[in-house]
């Protein structure tokens, strides 16, 4: 974009709620998803974060890169934190004892913390409908403990738990569909993100923030290190995933799903996974077999969105 | 004078966290602490008490919950029992390394398997360690006053300590007695309103639940020990406070017809009620029995233990858990190491018996210190016996 510096400063939001000087990997795209999901929030939120990539990157005593309240306890109970932070917050400016100025509370967490691990924990703060936007920044693999495959895992990606070999094709399932168990929760909005779709992911966390009720944005986050691609290439990786099919970019407001970048046509999913070591020992059949699925899917999608 | 009136255990301790105006109560439901917080969800649906009850899906959860609630500057209570404290277990060590005072009443209960919903202290014993304050009841009336102690002692700014107020399943949260409920106002007194030094506030921000590497880790846990250890002296303040106001006395360990005892029972919950019908029985037969009730588990009372067996001859603990492959119930072995350095001290043997809700009654409190008056005196097999157990 031409002169996107300038025009920038006037459409993004000045404030940094993610301040440089972390120690994420570089090329690291779930960094600067948080940095834009912070600044698109503004300074009246409250974050609760999960143990994973981010928490360690950004907090080791006495140093934090978080400019606003932020706690971590434990990996699997992020949601659960975040419901005690928002009935707090309710009951206590009903009292009187906290002034009543809007604050928003935000649970972080990764793949491994949402789809895995904090699966019980999230279903149960949907379902109960606190007032809290809940964002998985998804790599795609348990990259804080050296890649381990995760239920978010793509089909035939090899991670350290998922290798691929002579008798393995690397990662055996479908990666599961995490906004689709988000939208059965019946919450007012759900959406999937990507850091390298800026003001569409910024905007779909303020829409997460306004509505009244639960919200859920599940952000594809490229990791170079995990992914074994080229740090330069973590926004191009994002586009590909979008541009493929692979991770398409839509939101659902109470139940009626929307594309919020609509592709057409595909690319094919060779030009996404060719770029990864993950995906170096694929099979052309293997390949033909996401095509396959990954055109499946998107049609399904675009018949939801209709 | 409040009213006495008579009262299941369970509601008294709801009772309590009602008259402390808590905030927020997360909680689970499990057997046999529900009672507790069926009667707050009620209390709040009513609108007798202006609280955020949240009907959480695990007892992880429930616990997850009250951290974020504590750390937001509400005062929180839940309650639980048996598995779900095993579930709650990692989260309870967050809780008091981060500060955060969550208040909780643990209605003691086995553990399974095989699966057992009834009272023992298995639960209480596998929590030892998790840098809580905690204090085991013996009767309703103690599980009403130290449950709105707990508030004060935990929410003290120079403590700022989750606390467990411990009362066994069953044997306590089901029985109905006459349980003296304060006036309002002398609860009010008694118990400031919370406020926590640093909540989450976006006009303060600040990070809470940093990671520590090696060179922190070790100063930031001598931090804990040290600032639990600190907390007794502030525990004692409270109780002496709570006499001058309610008219009752607590003590780490109570004494039970200790005078010129050569032989002393202890005991750890609602044990210490039929023991202390033993005892009775016992020095009515002419036997010099006393009893001794350990209140404060944690921080441990080492001085009062130490003045209170100093002219016995033998100490028998009785345990209502079970330390597999250990050295003897898990009291029983804690308070053998706490004497071990007295120049003088009493012979110590153990029990444990009344597990998974298994009744042990006056007369077997009696059998007991028949039985150790016939142990031998050496060897570590002979210092520890299950109690009552067909072979």
């Amino acid at each position: 974009m031409k002169n996107y510096s300038i025009y920038a400063a006037r459409v993004t939001p000045p404030v940094e709620g993610f301040a440089p000087g972390h120690r994420a990997c570089i090329g690291c795209g779930e960094a600067l998803a948080v940095r834009l999901a912070t600044k698109a929030a503004g300074e009246n939120i409250i974050v609760a974060n999960a143990t994973g990539c981010m928490e360690v990157v950004s907090t080791q005593l006495p140093a934090s890169a978080w400019r606003m309240p932020w706690i971590h306890t434990l990996f699997e109970n992020t949601a659960a934190v975040a419901s005690g932070v928002e009935s707090a917050l309710k009951v206590l400016e009903r009292k009187g004892r906290r002034p009543a100025k809007g604050t928003k509370v935000i649970a972080m967490a990764g793949d491994g913390g949402t789809s895995d691990i904090g699966l019980q924990a999230l279903s149960g703060a949907l379902e109960r409908y606190h007032d809290l936007l809940y964002i998985c920044f998804d790599n795609e693999a348990y990259m804080n403990t050296g890649i381990q495959r995760s239920s978010s895992t793509p089909f035939g990606a090899s991670t350290t738990t998922s290798p691929a070999g002579k008798k393995s094709i690397g990662q055996r399932t479908w990666k599961k569909n995490m906004p689709a168990i988000a939208v059965a929760h019946n919450i007012p909005y759900v959406a999937t993100a990507c850091h390298s779709y800026p003001f569409d992911m910024m905007d779909k966390v303020k829409k997460g923030l306004a509505v009244n009720g639960p919200a859920y944005i599940h952000v594809l986050s490229v990791c170079p290190t995990g992914w074994r691609s080229a740090p330069d290439l973590s926004v191009r990786l994002g586009r590909l995933a979008v541009e493929s099919g692979v991770f398409p970019l839509y939101e659902v407001e109470d139940g009626k799903y929307k594309l919020t970048v609509d592709i057409s046509p595909l690319r094919p999913v060779q030009d996404y996974l060719s770029t990864q070591g993950r995906f170096r020992h694929l099979s052309d059949d293997m390949v033909k077999e996401i095509q396959a699925r990954v055109t499946k899917e998107y049609k399904l999608l675009k018949e939801k969105c209709a | 004078m409040g009213k006495k009136v008579g009262m299941e255990v369970s509601l008294a301790i709801a009772e309590a966290a009602k008259m402390a105006n808590t905030d927020v109560v997360a909680a689970y439901p499990i057997t046999p602490q529900t009672h507790i917080v069926e009667r707050l969800a009620e209390l709040v649906a009513n609108g007798e008490l202006d609280a955020e009850y949240i009907p959480v899906e695990s007892e992880h959860s429930a616990m997850s919950a009250c951290l974020g609630a504590v750390a937001t500057g509400a005062r929180t209570f839940t309650a639980t029992a048996g598995q779900g404290l095993e579930l709650m277990h990692e989260v309870l060590y967050v809780a008091s390394a981060m500060r955060l005072p969550v208040i909780m009443s643990v209605a003691n209960r086995a553990l399974s398997a095989p699966l057992n919903v009834w009272g023992d202290q298995s639960d209480l014993m596998a929590v030892r360690d998790t840098g809580w304050i905690q204090i085991i009841c013996e009767n309703g009336q103690d599980a009403y006053d130290n449950t709105l102690c707990a508030f004060r002692i935990g929410e003290d700014k120079r403590v700022l300590l989750p606390v467990m107020v411990h009362v066994d399943g069953f044997y306590l949260t089901h029985v109905i007695e006459p349980i003296e409920i304060p006036e309002q106002d002398k609860v009010n007194h008694f118990l400031p309103p919370f406020s926590y030094p640093l909540p989450l506030d976006p006009d303060k921000p600040l990070t809470m639940g940093a990671f520590a590497p090696p060179i922190l880790f070790s100063e930031a846990k001598k931090a804990q020990e040290v600032n639990l250890r600190a907390a007794k002296p502030i525990i004692l303040e409270c109780w002496a406070e709570f006499a001058k106001i309610f008219g009752r006395q607590y003590k780490p360990i109570e004494q039970y017809r200790t005078e010129g005892a050569k032989i002393l029972l202890l005991t750890l919950g609602s044990f210490g009620e039929t023991a202390m019908a033993a005892v009775d029985k016992l020095r009515d037969a002419g036997q010099s029995v006393g009893l001794l009730k350990l209140r404060l588990w944690r921080p441990f009372p080492f001085e009062e233990l130490r003045q209170t067996v100093s002219g016995a001859e033998l100490l028998i603990v009785v345990d209502r858990a079970l330390s597999f492959g250990g050295p003897g119930g898990p009291a029983f072995s804690e308070i053998r190491s706490a004497l071990y350095s007295e120049k003088k001290r009493p012979r110590i043997l153990g029990f444990v018996g009344g597990l998974g809700g298994r009744d042990l009654m006056v007369a077997e409190f009696e059998g007991m210190v028949k039985r150790a008056l016939e142990m031998k005196p050496s060897g570590a097999e002979q210092e520890f016996e299950m109690y009552g157990v067909r072979e």
